[in-house]
């Protein structure tokens, strides 16, 4: 058994309203620790409202070598971007 | 009652020195943490003790003002006096030891100083109320890692257990200053300026005894208390360790005069 705390990725959601974006990993031995190690590790500069925590081993991504066959049949498909539609210029964060 | 400035000037010491000395001591762990997240965490109730340090010592250098005509900045006051100047408690001014030795000082520490603060948000100085305020939400969360920590330490493996129960004996002796007034303490106390400490004592055991129970540690029952007369800390009587935190803390400004960044 290793002796190495578990891994856990750490979302910060920096205001209400917004998303959890990932900050980063960090090493804690359970789930409140690791709450309270991303409140001390990433939330130092008054950063976030709320955290999440997972465990690493819980994330599923997809394959690095998969890249040709997911992602480049939407290279050609522009059609797909909003960008053909004017905005007008009020609407900033679309 | 009846207390005058140079009384209250006494008491803030005793609550600024503990705070600095405390950080100090969580200070020294930089660098030098079981892992880098609690290094970090160590560093952070660091900074928010000497934060809260700097508060107390800042009134405490105008209280003075008021009854010596000059009064010393916080700078002043934590750099520049010697070991017996200082009024902090003894349980502060110990070692690091090993981390569950730090954990243990916390806990003990963390818990009685949230009580001490929850009562001072009610003093009739309207300035101590209010740092009290800003420091109880920091306590709070102190209260939570350092219990944490004695909850998991305690009931970990073997070894954990074993350091875990050495510390909260070790440091047992140094508690029962928390809870001692002297009769200046008993006379800002009559004039609720401050807290009655002999009071925070049923409480403090209350949730030290659960959180012991919880943990799988025992409870120390050692009688002797040092320091919980009128011959301790908070009257400048320490052991011998202060002196070798300050000859490191305050170091540069004694080599240095008025070193500035």
């Amino acid at each position: 058994m290793s002796k190495e705390w578990p891994l856990w990725e750490i979302f910060i959601r920096s205001q209400h309203g917004l998303a959890h974006k990932h900050v980063g990993s960090l090493h804690a031995p359970d789930a409140e620790m690791a709450i309270k190690n991303a409140r001390d590790v990433y939330t130092r500069r008054n950063e976030g409202v709320s955290i999440w925590a997972a465990r690493s081993t819980d994330i599923v991504a997809s394959s690095p070598n998969a890249g040709e066959s997911l992602f480049e049949p939407s290279n050609d498909k522009v059609y797909r971007h909003p960008t053909f539609f004017p905005m007008p210029d009020e609407v900033k964060y679309l | 009652m009846p207390y005058d400035d140079a009384e209250l000037f006494e008491y803030l010491l005793r609550l600024g020195d503990t705070n600095v000395v405390m950080a100090q001591r969580l200070g020294e762990w930089i660098g030098h943490g079981p892992i880098l997240e609690e290094d970090i965490a160590l560093a952070n109730v660091g900074l928010d003790l000497l934060g809260q340090g700097r508060l107390w010592l800042r009134y405490a250098g105008e209280i003075e003002a008021r009854f010596r005509g000059t009064g010393r900045t916080e700078d002043e006051l934590a750099f520049l006096r010697d070991g017996s100047g200082f009024r902090n408690l003894l349980l502060a001014e110990q070692p690091n030891g090993d981390f569950a030795q730090t954990m243990a000082r916390q806990f003990y520490f963390d818990v009685w100083h949230l009580l001490l603060l929850r009562a001072l948000c009610c003093s009739v100085d309207q300035r101590i109320a209010e740092i009290a305020a800003k420091a109880v939400k920091e306590a709070t969360y102190h209260v939570e890692r350092s219990t944490g920590w004695v909850l998991r330490l305690g009931d970990g493996t073997d070894e954990s257990h074993t350091r875990m129960q050495r510390a909260v004996e070790g440091l047992w002796m140094y508690t029962g200053e928390m809870f001692a007034a002297d009769p200046l303490e008993q006379e800002l106390a009559a004039a609720q300026v401050i807290a009655d400490v002999r009071l925070l004592r049923e409480p403090w055991l209350a949730t030290i005894r659960n959180v012991l129970d919880e943990a799988t540690l025992t409870l120390p029952h050692g009688e002797w208390m040092q320091g919980a007369g009128t011959r301790g800390g908070k009257q400048g009587v320490h052991t011998e360790h202060l002196g070798h935190l300050l000859t490191e803390m305050q170091f540069l400004q004694r080599a240095y005069p008025g070193a500035v960044w």
